[in-house]
C-alpha cells in the first residue's frame, strides 16, 4: 500500500504503513545505545524542558500563551513554520517513500510545497495577519459567519489531537522495535515532556523548540547523507545502482532519479501517477490547501511581530524547504542503492517488496557510532516531538478561541482564556494520548477516520481563495460549499477504486466502481482535484443565490478588493515578499530543471 | 523583548559538540571503520557543532549592544 496522501494534507501516513512492527514488540534490538548517546539525549530534554521554564516568566496575557504575543522575528517564526511540519511521520515517510518511488518524492517539495508558500505569503498572509484574526478558524467567522467557523474549528480541532496521537503511537512503536524500549513509558514520557513545555511557555516555547529541533534534524542527518553518498560512489554511483533497481521492476533507466521524464504516464514511473493529476491534484489542490489553510503552519506565521515577518515567515522557510529533499529523500535513495549494490545493507523484505519504513532507522545505525548515533536519535524524536507540539498548540488556540470563546464563555476575563488555554493543553496531551492507544488498537478506524479528515481538507482552499478574492462570496456559499466539496471526495472515492486494491471503506470503490485508478496516489490526487472543483462551483452558485451577509465595511481588512494594497516604501527591495517569492520560485524551478 | 533563541541553541550546540569532539577524541577507532567509513565522524561533526554553538553565541551578544 502506497498511500501516503494524508502526508500532505495533515503530515499524516496511514498507519498500516507506518506499523512496521506490530506493538507487541518483538525485542530484536536493532540499534545498541552507547552510555554517551543516553547522555546526549538526557541533555536534550532537560534543554527542550528549560527552555518552557526560562519563558513562562514572560509570559502574562492569552496572547503571550497563544500568539507569542506577536512579537517573533521572521526567521524564528520560518524555523518554527518548517520545524512543525517536519514530523517524524515526515523524515521517515519520505525517506520511505524515496526509496520505494525514487526522486519523484521530490514533487512533494519543488512543486508540492514551494508554490503555496510562495503564494501564501504574497497573497493571503496580508488577510490571516492584517484581520487581527487569532487563528484561521476564526478568519471565516469574520470573513462568513459562525457555522462556517465552527466547522472547520472542530474538524481542525479533532484532526490534530489524532495527528498527534499517530505521532506518539508512532514514535513509541518505532522506539520499541529499534531499541526495546517499552512502548507506554515511550507514550507517558513523550506525552509529559511536550505538556511540561507547552503548560510553561506556550507557543513561544514550541516555537522555539522547533528551532532547535530544526537544527537538530538538519545537523544530526547531514552526516547520513554525506556518508551514504561517499558509499554509493557519489550521484553517478548513486543512479548506475538504481538504474539496476528499475530494470529489475521493469521500468526505464532514470526513472529512480528523474523527477518528470517519466511523469508521462502512470504505467512508466512506480508512483502510478502523469503529470497532470501530478501537478494539479499534488501541486495546486492538496498542496495550496495544506500551506494555505492549515492553522498547524499558518500559527507560526502569525506570531510574526509585524506584517512584513508574517509575510517573510513562509517565504524564507521556503528556502530550507527546497533542500529538504537532500536530507529526507536522499536517505531513502542511498538504502536502495545500497540494498541492490550489495554493500552489505539491506532493506528488511516485507509484503513481497522492503520495509521501507524502516529506512531512516537502519541506516542510522549504519553510517554512524556512538555518539552521532545519540544525535541522530535526537534529532528523531526531537521532530517527533514537533509534530506533537505544533498540534497542541494549534489545538489549544483553536480550542479556547473558536470553541470555547465561540460558544461557552463569550465574556470571560484575559486570566479566564489564558487559564482554559493551559487546561486545554493538557486535556490535549491527555486525549492524544488516548488517541494513541485508539490507534494502536484500532488500526483500521483510524485509517477511515484520517481518510474522513483528508476529504475535509481536500476542498478547503477553494473556500478561502473565494472568500479572499471575491467579495460576492456569501456565507452559506462558504459553508454549503465545504459540506457538497466534502462530500464529493466521498462519492469520487466510492466510485473509484486503486488497481489491484480490495473494495472497502479504505480504497474505495465501496458505492460501485466506475473507473480504475492506476495508483492509490493518482486516486487521491484525484479525489482533492474533484473535491475542489465541486467546492469551488457550490460556492459560486450558492453565493449567487443568497444575499451577501456582511456589509463592505465589514469585509474591510478580509478581502482582496475592499483592502488597502500594503506600503512597502520602508522595506528595502530584496525583502520584499514579491522579490523573495521570485526568488524562491526560481530556485524550485532550478532543482526541478536539474533533476527532470 | 524576550529571551533570544539563539542563547539555548548555542548552549545546547556548544555542549552537544563538547561532547562529541571528546568522545571522538577516546573513542575506540574501530567504531568509525565499523561504521562510518573510517572517518571519526564524532570528531569532525562535533567541532562543526561547537562552531555553530559558538556562532549562534556571537549572533546574540551582538544584537544586544
Amino acid at each position: 500500500m502506497g498511500a501516503f496522501q494524508p502526508l500532505l494534507m495533515k503530515s499524516l501516513l496511514p498507519l498500516s504503513i507506518l506499523a512496521t512492527a506490530d506493538g507487541s514488540g518483538s525485542h530484536d534490538v536493532l540499534l545498541k545505545l552507547a552510555g554517551v548517546d543516553y547522555l546526549i539525549l538526557g541533555i536534550y530534554f532537560a534543554f527542550v524542558i528549560a527552555i518552557g521554564w526560562v519563558l513562562r516568566k514572560y509570559l502574562k496575557t492569552s496572547k503571550d500563551f497563544f500568539e507569542s504575543g506577536r512579537s517573533l522575528p521572521a526567521w524564528v517564526c520560518a524555523l518554527g513554520f518548517i520545524g512543525a511540519n517536519l514530523g517524524a511521520q515526515e523524515v521517515i515517510g519520505m525517506a520511505a517513500s524515496g526509496a520505494k518511488y525514487g526522486i519523484m518524492t521530490s514533487h512533494f517539495y519543488w512543486i508540492g510545497a514551494i508554490p503555496a508558500m510562495v503564494f501564501v505569503a504574497v497573497f493571503m498572509m496580508p488577510f490571516y495577519y492584517g484581520s487581527k484574526a487569532r487563528s484561521v478558524p476564526e478568519y471565516l467567522k469574520l470573513r462568513f459567519d459562525e457555522k462556517t467557523r465552527s466547522f472547520n474549528a472542530l474538524t481542525f480541532a479533532f484532526m490534530t489531537i489524532m495527528s498527534s496521537g499517530i505521532s506518539m503511537y508512532a514514535l513509541a512503536l518505532l522506539l520499541n522495535s529499534i531499541l526495546g524500549w517499552n512502548f507506554h513509558l515511550c507514550i507517558i514520557l513523550s506525552g509529559v515532556i511536550v505538556l511540561l513545555y507547552i503548560f510553561m511557555g506556550g507557543l513561544t516555547s514550541a516555537i522555539y523548540n522547533e528551532v532547535l529541533q530544526f537544527f537538530l534534524i538538519v545537523l544530526g542527518f547531514l552526516p547520513l547523507v554525506l556518508l551514504g553518498m561517499k558509499d554509493v560512489g557519489g550521484w553517478h554511483g548513486l543512479v548506475e545502482k538504481l538504474d539496476v533497481l528499475a530494470q529489475r521492476t521493469g521500468f526505464q533507466a532514470g526513472t529512480y532519479t528523474q523527477s518528470w521524464a517519466h511523469a508521462g504516464s502512470a504505467s512508466s514511473n512506480p508512483m502510478g501517477v502523469e503529470w497532470f493529476g501530478l501537478a494539479m491534484g499534488l501541486g495546486f489542490v492538496l498542496s495550496f490547501g495544506y500551506w494555505c489553510t492549515d492553522f498547524l503552519v499558518m500559527q507560526r506565521a502569525m506570531a510574526a511581530k509585524d506584517m512584513g515577518a508574517a509575510r517573510r515567515t513562509p517565504l524564507l522557510a521556503a528556502v530550507p524547504k527546497m533542500f529538504f529533499p537532500f536530507l529526507v529523500i536522499f536517505p531513502g535513495l542511498i538504502a536502495m542503492a545500497l540494498t541492490v549494490g550489495g554493500h552489505g545493507f539491506q532493506l528488511p523484505p516485507k509484503d513481497g517488496s522492503y520495509d521501507y519504513n524502516m529506512v531512516v532507522p537502519l541506516m542510522l545505525g549504519h553510517y554512524l557510532p556512538s555518539g552521532m548515533l545519540g544525535i541522530g536519535l535526537t534529532a528523531l524524536m526531537a521532530s517527533f516531538m514537533s509534530g506533537m507540539a505544533g498540534n497542541v498548540t494549534a489545538f489549544n488556540t483553536v480550542f479556547t478561541y473558536d470553541l470555547y470563546q465561540g460558544h461557552i464563555k463569550k465574556d470571560g476575563t484575559d486570566a479566564h482564556y489564558l487559564a482554559v488555554g493551559r487546561w486545554t493543553t493538557v486535556f490535549g496531551i491527555l486525549a492524544s494520548m488516548g488517541a494513541a492507544y485508539f490507534a494502536a488498537a484500532f488500526n483500521n478506524i483510524m485509517d477511515v477516520l484520517q481518510l474522513v479528515f483528508a476529504f475535509v481538507n481536500a476542498p478547503l482552499f477553494a473556500t478561502f481563495l473565494l472568500g479572499m478574492f471575491w467579495r460576492r462570496t456569501s456565507g452559506h456559499g462558504a459553508f454549503w460549499g465545504l459540506i457538497s466539496g466534502t462530500v464529493a471526495a466521498a462519492v469520487h472515492q466510492g466510485l473509484t477504486i486503486p488497481v489491484g486494491a480490495a473494495v472497502g471503506l479504505t480504497q474505495g470503490g465501496w458505492v460501485t466502481i466506475v473507473h480504475t485508478y492506476p495508483s492509490i496516489m493518482a486516486q487521491n490526487f484525484w479525489t482533492a482535484i474533484f473535491a475542489w472543483t465541486i467546492c469551488m462551483l457550490a460556492t459560486i452558485v450558492i453565493s449567487l443565490a443568497t444575499a451577501p451577509n456582511k456589509t463592505d465595511d465589514q469585509l474591510r481588512g478580509l478581502v482582496y478588493s475592499l483592502t488597502e494594497k500594503i506600503r512597502e516604501h520602508d522595506t528595502p527591495w530584496y525583502l520584499r515578499p514579491a522579490t523573495l517569492g521570485v526568488v524562491v520560485l526560481a530556485g524550485a524551478v532550478v532543482l526541478n530543471i536539474i533533476f527532470w | 523583548m524576550q529571551l533570544d533563541v539563539r542563547i539555548p541553541m548555542g548552549l545546547l550546540f556548544l555542549l552537544l559538540g563538547s561532547i562529541l569532539v571528546v568522545y571522538g577524541l577516546i573513542s575506540d577507532p574501530v567504531i568509525y571503520t565499523q561504521h562510518s567509513l573510517g572517518q571519526n565522524v564524532n570528531l569532525v561533526w562535533g567541532s562543526i557543532f561547537v562552531v555553530f554553538g559558538a556562532a549562534m553565541l556571537l549572533l546574540s551578544r551582538r544584537k544586544k549592544e
